[in-house]
């Protein structure tokens, strides 16, 4: 029987405002609220709202047999919660259904697994901290930041303890296996894989409202009929896309509401089934290891990290942000705390990527910036009032060795001190009882 | 294929970008092994490089019948060309222009310059242009910038061959938007009888159609580009002795360069920061202007002025430079930018400058932006990511700007209007 596996992302990253060099060391708020809570407002009411109340209107429709998954970024929850906490409650009224299942990922959509263990655990860990607050659910399966991964990242996956992982079927890793089955992690085979399977998906993303394509216009039938005419042995059919592609990325008059609504009819019709992707790694045995030495990610044709750390720019960007992160974390400061996630978000990377000169139009799309050189120039400004905000916490003088060992002096002290007051509060009562009881005895 | 071509300057003798540019062309044409160019210049000095195309010096044209011994043309001309030529030129003196003063071998002294008659010289130049064209065999007539377009006319006119003129910059550039009506006259009457009009970017195209009214199918454009370096240059060291980061502007201090933007930039990060120096090279009109503002701001302690710089002193001054800023409020190409990036220098220009629509590794702001040039100057000096890397990828950027393959473009152009 196959089992149709669908996850949808959503992510926003927390825009960042025109910082010139004027503002180091003096203004220290660094997002550019209006474009952020225009933007966001708008994909809420042209995708997320409408996408919601679908995917509702489907679960109950099939009574349980129709299942979906979410992996949402903690900064895309800090912004929901702001300007668009309708989406939230849709969601959680999604997870009441028991049909839906939250994935975990870094809390700051961030790149923090190529460079940072530390910070990565402690992302996930928080992530998974707010997807229990809000939907009431422990997420099982593992899923990084646009979809990266190597065996070296699962091995970290696997010692924070998760045995399930999502990631890309990129063709240079697979050659001729497909997509469709579970895999193991080649150097940690307690880890199970999930792989997109990148065709089809792309389908639907990118060419469904593409009328150049020989195959336009897409519908749930001829879609299901794809999935159909798979090899009978291939059983697990993962689409992972943005939740964007609904109502943003293709325009709800490009039908593709509809498309969806059909589609469960279709695939119930040709004995398919839906699945999460805990229920597929939980009932699927593995058919094999795949192995992955240098990072994966599902982003353009390469499918590698170029679109974030491709050139020296971004690089350099990357670098001078995590050399701060030991520092960062001796800090008790919330605000330079949130700061620190959302300077981390991928996005801000992502604007600075030259690898689209080539192409018409030049720049891409989704960037807030005119130029690349523009994104790093406000980026590093920014990073640099930030990093000077650190730096005033604690002396320059002292490293992050001694500083961490001094903190633990004094919070053991505090800690002592506290104990002891308690010691003597008690001592104090035993005497003043004592004192009662002589005076009681006197009298 | 064979070319008769009109220029003003030709190096070592150069005034602007106009003889660096002719000079690349007609390098970059003479790749092509069919290729035989015949390049008029007003004044030749004989020192011009003549190994890949034949100059003509206006100046060494008869125009008035004189008869002179072999000896003399020998002794007096010996060094710009065969004897045997100015007998030849001479046999096609085509009407009576003794009223016109001109030496002893019977042409007319030419300044070479931009004189203040220069209208008498384009005039006179146009003259000879009649006679070259009479005694030479050739496919086709390429004029360079509004100074020949009368001359190529004429070389049409007498000849029926087809006629090319390349817009290196217009009066509107010049100007800034107040042509001379004289030029003006001058430049829409040669595109309006050319054959085709070559224009250096896409900004000088837009011009030539908009402001000399020519059909759009008319105009094209072939971006220019830029030698590759000598290694004598090359080898040329940072001689700057301060340990601050150099901020350059060089060019014309004149109203089209927006020198004042530089310096308006430069007052505002020199407000944040002290561990940079501004450097304004070259002289002109606004020269005065500008030392004034800089006294005003209070920071000529960090702005200074070298003059007017020439040949190897330009490069010395980008090899010592960190930054390079060129906010030109019209540039029809600008081609400091990619020397600049040949000695890896990150750049700053406008997006009002020609050679920003084929330049990805600069950064671009508009000219009159003086807070993003300011933020992109500090940027380019506090953040090695960013200058290293504008360092690296703009010089194997702009190593891939040949004039070879900007020739070629040309070469297409020539090849429609001949083989029609």
């Amino acid at each position: 029987m196959k089992k149709i596996c669908f996850y949808f992302q959503i992510h926003q990253p927390f825009r960042l405002k025109r910082y010139r060099f004027f503002n180091i060391g003096k203004d220290h708020y660094y997002y550019d609220d209006y474009s952020n809570e225009s933007i966001l407002q708008q994909i809420a009411d042209k995708s997320f709202l409408p996408a919601n109340r679908m995917f509702l209107d489907l679960v109950n429709l099939y009574k349980g047999k129709f299942k979906i998954a979410f992996s949402i970024s903690g900064v895309a929850l800090d912004q929901l919660e702001i300007y668009a906490p309708e989406v939230i409650d849709g969601l959680m009224e999604l997870s009441k259904t028991g049909n839906v299942e939250f994935l975990s990922e870094t809390y700051a959509h961030s790149l923090s697994s190529l460079a940072d263990p530390v910070e990565f655990e402690m992302q996930v860990k928080q992530h998974a901290e707010k997807i229990k607050l809000l939907f009431n659910q422990e997420p099982t399966v593992f899923r990084n930041t646009e979809l990266i991964y190597s065996d070296k990242i699962s091995e970290m996956v696997y010692k924070m303890g998760y045995r399930k992982m999502i990631t890309e079927g990129a063709k240079h890793v697979l050659g001729w296996k497909s997509p469709n089955y579970v895999y193991l992690s080649e150097t940690q085979p307690n880890v199970k894989l999930l792989l997109r399977n990148s065709d089809l998906t792309e389908n639907i993303t990118f060419r469904f409202s593409d009328y150049t394509w020989k195959e336009y216009p897409l519908t749930a039938e001829k879609f299901i009929d794809w999935i159909a005419a798979t090899p009978p042995e291939e059983e697990v059919i993962n689409l992972f896309m943005n939740y964007e592609t609904f109502g943003n990325l293709q325009p709800s008059y490009t039908g593709i509401f509809e498309f969806m609504k059909a589609l469960p009819r279709f695939a119930f019709k040709n004995n398919i089934e839906f699945a999460t992707p805990s229920e597929i790694l939980d009932n699927h045995k593995p058919i094999g290891s795949i192995s992955v030495p240098e990072p994966i990610s599902w982003s353009d044709e390469e499918r590698d990290l170029s679109a974030w750390l491709g050139n020296t720019l971004q690089r350099s960007a990357f670098n001078t942000l995590y050399n701060i992160s030991e520092r960062v974390r001796l800090c008790d400061d919330r605000r330079l705390k949130q700061d620190w996630l959302y300077l981390q978000t991928s996005d801000h990377f992502y604007y600075m990527s030259t690898k689209h000169f080539s192409k018409e139009g030049g720049y891409n799309l989704f960037s807030p910036y005119p130029s690349p050189y523009d994104a790093f120039n406000n980026y590093m400004n920014v990073l640099s009032d930030f990093i000077g905000r650190v730096k005033a916490q604690y002396p320059d003088t002292v490293d992050n060795e001694e500083l961490s060992s001094l903190l633990t002096i004094i919070r053991n002290q505090e800690k002592k001190i506290k104990k002891l007051e308690a010691e003597l509060k008690s001592i104090r009562e035993a005497n003043v009882e004592k004192f009662v009881k002589k005076k009681e005895e006197v009298e | 294929m064979k070319v008769l071509m009109f220029g003003w300057e030709f190096p070592p003798h150069i005034l602007g970008g106009l003889g660096t540019a002719s000079y690349g062309l007609t390098k970059g044409l003479s790749m092509q092994p069919d290729m035989e160019i015949t390049f008029v210049i007003p004044r030749a000095w004989g020192d011009e490089d003549q190994s890949f195309l034949k100059i003509i010096g206006a100046n060494n044209t008869p125009i008035v019948w004189r008869d002179v011994p072999w000896e003399t043309v020998k002794e007096r001309l010996g060094k710009f060309m065969d004897p045997q030529e100015y007998y030849r030129l001479r046999d096609h003196i085509y009407a009576d222009f003794s009223y016109i003063y001109t030496n002893d071998l019977g042409c007319i002294e030419f300044s070479g310059r931009y004189p203040s008659n220069i209208l008498e010289e384009i005039n006179n130049y146009s003259i000879v242009a009649g006679v070259i064209a009479r005694a030479y065999d050739f496919d086709i007539i390429h004029a360079h910038d509004w100074v020949t377009y009368p001359a190529g006319l004429h070389a049409k006119s007498v000849s029926g061959k087809p006629l090319v003129i390349h817009v290196h910059a217009t009066e509107f550039d010049r100007s800034r938007g107040k042509p001379n009506p004289m030029v003006y006259g001058i430049e829409k009457d040669g595109m309006d009888h050319c054959d085709k009009i070559i224009c250096v970017s896409n900004l000088t195209r837009k011009i030539v159609i908009e402001n000399y009214h020519q059909p759009e199918d008319k105009v094209v454009t072939v971006h220019n580009a830029v030698d590759p370096l000598n290694p004598e240059i090359e080898a040329i060291e940072r001689l700057a002795g301060v340990p601050e980061k150099i901020v350059t502007f060089l060019g014309r201090i004149t109203m089209q360069k927006g020198p004042e933007f530089f310096v308006e930039a430069a007052t505002q990060v020199l407000r944040k920061t002290k561990h940079i120096r501004f450097v304004m090279a070259g002289s002109g009109d606004m020269l005065n202007d500008m030392i004034h503002m800089v006294a005003d701001r209070g920071i000529a302690d960090r702005f200074h002025f070298t003059g007017f710089l020439r040949g190897r002193q330009v490069y010395e001054m980008f090899k010592s430079s960190d930054v390079y800023v060129m906010p030109s409020v019209s540039e029809p190409f600008g081609i400091s930018p990619l020397e600049a990036m040949q000695c890896g220098v990150p750049c700053i220009i406008s997006y009002q400058s020609g050679c920003s629509e084929i330049l990805n590794y600069v950064i671009k702001t508009d000219y009159w932006d003086v807070d993003a040039i300011a933020d992109s100057i500090y940027s380019l000096c506090t953040y090695p990511g960013i200058s290293e890397f504008l360092k690296e990828e703009g010089k194997k950027e702009v190593d891939n700007i040949k004039w070879e393959y900007a020739a070629q473009k040309v070469r297409d152009i020539y090849n429609r209007l001949v083989y029609k």
